[in-house]
């Protein structure tokens, strides 16, 4: 244990990401061209067997999503690339070191749903990204291996809630990036108002292994219930923040001590923050906890998008929080009441607190909010937002009281 | 069908209905903002939230459909936290002067709170202002009163497509804008007022009726538009026998033609009624001054002036020049008078300009 396993990056700097070839002497695009010789229903079955869950933040299992699609005309694969949350960029690592298994996943999603036509929604602050794929499609389209199956790179304009897949689709279309309710879900009425899949690029990536080793091979790798790898992206105060490809069943406190290398400059640790911007803190004593999602959200946490934000003893809670309220009032899209007007005045207490002018009151207030902004809130934006100020108020409270003059 | 229990009754409706149809079937008052039966849904406002036993939040019941078996809770106490919450927080951006509001009294902001108690927020930060001063002589455009519900930029696009509005910016900085901000007379606006006709507040009302009636001080009286022959229905407001605007019933059984909906002439141009050179007789010209004349000796008049005109010059010396005020029927019957009765072809139109 407290090994790395790494499937999807298992290449990583020894193939070009754009050259398809390369990719394709290392074993890429066999899972297709097995998908493709299999009936529809099969590499549904297949995807299901695997017990892949969807690596975006929601766990929704894959091959489930897939088998909710309707027969159609016109249906769609669409790739989220978007990665607005702050800390995480796995998915920018895998199409930089892997860029041929998200498109060869999305094609066996292609496969598997019927669509020949797949968009990848990329994060505005990626260009180079952007760069890499149309040239990635281009050599696979050249290579002849994606068939009829098309691929379109579109690109973000700077949302976080276009990381949220109804926003996302909006934002394809042309529209104000604000999130659609559901049901309808994508996978019946998604982009253009047809049959979609959006899953996340971890997702689409981890696919190409499923199909060429068998969904059975997959299963037994990491958490039963979660299995496969995790890529997680390390941040904050450890000796070695980097990325990492680990099995789901890996303990939180090996990621921060055997693979990052334990707290920088010799402190202690105060807390970490899984799972990105909208996610809990999590203290000392749930540390020997596997990263898997449900693992999470037994502590009251989640897996997310898989970044690990580590806070030594000297970080202050309050101020990181307050700065975290800052970032959700900016990025709320505005359609709902509880998360327009919640976050806003969320970060207004929070800097009212952190200046040393809050009381006893406010805390109440807050929490209040958060439990109306989880209730009720239109998306996972304003339901995720208040739960940095909630997770740190349960652990942490302390932290916040110490503020009061 | 399907069965629901909603608060603790349980009834049947047909797959597909939403929940918020069904918890009024079952007789719960859900208070809305954003909901309104004649548009595409938003399910934004979040005060229609209900509770559904075993379901981690609440769910808005405007855009959820029944699911058999559900257990549907419309007051339980997450519920009404949720509600109040939502109006505290809308109260703190909202420009509280009801005492001056055209909307007093017709306000479900105020219906809101005062159903739920709440007398004033708990958010006491920041207000940020966003009126806009628009020069048009229609619209008054008050955003400090604005909740966001974005009825407007619907009512605008789906049925009166002229798609002048829609929401700018993001988060709490979001507002109700046309292209670039600028004025409706600037955009495509067509000056319906159908956007003061959905508005649940008193962010946007008539100019035309400022100051002169609050919605409780007005009769309302039902009659037919007679600026053209579609025949809309609307409601003069009379305040003192005086008409001092205009509302809509959106009541189809009352408002078949039209449900509420109106143009800027309907809606706006109703300040003739109490105009002071207004017609209220016919008039006669005589030695080159126009004379007020009953309708028996006007028509009589004009009777044999065409008569004269026929018999002495033949029936091509006459023309009927008839309107798009008047009706289908009566049009049809106008020409039919020239056909028939004068004998002549010489009919035209003014759509046809």
């Amino acid at each position: 244990m407290a090994e790395e396993k790494r499937i999807i990056l298992e290449y990583a700097d020894q193939i070009n990401p754009e050259n398809a070839g390369e990719y394709i002497k290392v074993g890429g695009y066999k899972g297709l061209e097995k998908a493709r010789a299999m009936s529809r229903k099969d590499v549904i079955e297949e995807v299901k067997k695997s017990g892949l869950r969807g690596r975006g933040g929601a766990g929704f299992p894959a091959g489930l999503k897939w088998s909710f699609v309707p027969e159609a005309p016109v249906k769609y694969v669409v790739c989220n690339l978007d990665e607005g949350e702050p800390g995480t960029y796995k998915d920018r690592i895998i199409c930089q070191k892997n860029a041929q298994a998200v498109l060869e996943g999305m094609a066996i999603c292609g496969t598997a749903i019927d669509s020949t036509k797949g968009y990848i929604y990329c994060r505005g602050e990626y260009p180079y990204v952007v760069d890499l794929l149309n040239k990635a499609i281009d050599s696979a389209k050249e290579a002849g291996v994606l068939g009829d199956f098309d691929i379109e790179v579109r690109m973000g304009a700077g949302a976080y809630v276009c990381g949220e897949e109804t926003a996302l689709i909006e934002s394809i279309e042309g529209n104000r990036g604000e999130p659609r309710f559901k049901p309808p879900f994508p996978g019946v009425e998604g982009l253009w108002g047809v049959p979609t899949i959006v899953n996340n690029v971890e997702t689409f990536a981890a696919l190409p292994y499923i199909l060429s080793n068998g969904g059975e091979w997959f299963a037994g790798i990491g958490a039963p219930k979660y299995p496969g790898t995790k890529i997680l992206t390390l941040t904050g105060d450890v000796n070695n923040a980097t990325y990492f490809e680990v099995p789901t069943d890996y303990n939180l406190r090996d990621v921060i001590y055997t693979l990052g290398g334990g707290i920088k400059n010799g402190k202690k640790f105060k807390a970490v923050q899984v799972g990105g911007t909208s996610g809990a803190f999590i203290p000392e004593q749930n540390l020997n906890t596997p990263i898997d999602f449900d693992s999470m959200s037994a502590i009251g946490a989640a897996l997310g998008s898989g970044a690990v934000l580590v806070l030594d003893e000297t970080r202050d809670i309050v101020d990181v929080v307050t700065r975290i309220a800052k970032f959700f009032e900016h990025e709320s899209c505005g359609k709902c009441n509880p998360c327009r007007e919640g976050t806003f005045r969320a970060f207004e207490l929070m800097e009212i607190i952190n200046d040393g002018l809050g009381n006893a009151g406010d805390l109440d207030t807050l929490k209040i909010l958060g439990r109306v902004m989880k209730n009720a809130s239109f998306c996972g934006l304003g339901q995720a937002a208040p739960i940095p100020i909630q997770s740190t108020l349960q652990h942490f409270e302390h932290e916040y009281k110490r503020k009061f003059l | 069908m399907i069965n629901v229990t909603i608060n603790g009754k349980e009834i049947q409706v047909p797959r597909g209905t939403m929940l918020l149809e069904a918890c009024r079937q079952a007789g719960a008052d859900i208070p809305t903002f954003c909901h309104d039966p004649h548009l595409q849904l938003a399910g934004s406002c979040r005060m229609c939230v209900v509770e559904a036993k075993g379901r981690w939040n609440l769910l808005a019941s405007c855009v959820m459909p029944a699911e058999n078996g559900m257990e549907i809770e419309t007051e339980s106490p997450s519920v009404v936290e949720a509600r109040k919450i939502i109006l505290e927080l809308l109260l703190a951006r909202h420009d509280l002067s009801c005492h001056t509001c055209e909307r007093d009294g017709d306000c479900r902001l105020q219906d809101y709170c005062y159903r739920y108690g709440v007398k004033e927020s708990r958010f006491a930060g920041e207000i940020i202002h966003f009126s806009k001063e628009d020069p048009n002589p229609f619209i008054e455009r008050d955003y400090d009163k604005c909740i966001m519900c974005t009825k407007c930029v619907r009512v605008c696009k789906e049925i009166t497509g002229a798609e002048a509005i829609n929401v700018k910016d993001r988060g709490h900085h979001a507002a109700i804008s046309t292209a670039f901000d600028g004025n409706l007379a600037d955009s495509t606006c067509v000056f319906c007022g159908q956007c003061i006709m959905v508005c649940p507040v008193g962010a946007l009302t008539s100019k035309v009726s400022m100051g002169k009636g609050k919605p409780y001080q007005v009769e309302k009286v039902l009659t037919t538009c007679t600026y053209c022959g579609t025949g809309c229905t609307l409601e003069l407001n009379v305040k003192d026998d005086t008409v001092v605007g205009v509302s809509s019933n959106r009541d189809e059984r009352y408002s078949p033609v039209n449900q509420g909906a109106l143009c800027v002439k309907g809606r706006f141009g109703w300040d003739f009624i109490h105009a002071e050179d207004r017609l209220t007789t016919p008039l006669i010209r005589k030695n080159g001054e126009l004379q007020p004349a009953s309708w028996d000796e006007a028509l009589d008049f004009a009777a044999a002036k065409l008569k004269q005109i026929k018999e002495a010059s033949g029936p091509d010396a006459l023309a009927m020049f008839a309107s798009a005020r008047i009706t289908n029927e009566e049009n049809y019957l106008a020409q039919k008078f020239m056909r028939a009765v004068i004998g002549t072809n010489n009919v035209d139109h003014c759509a046809r300009l």
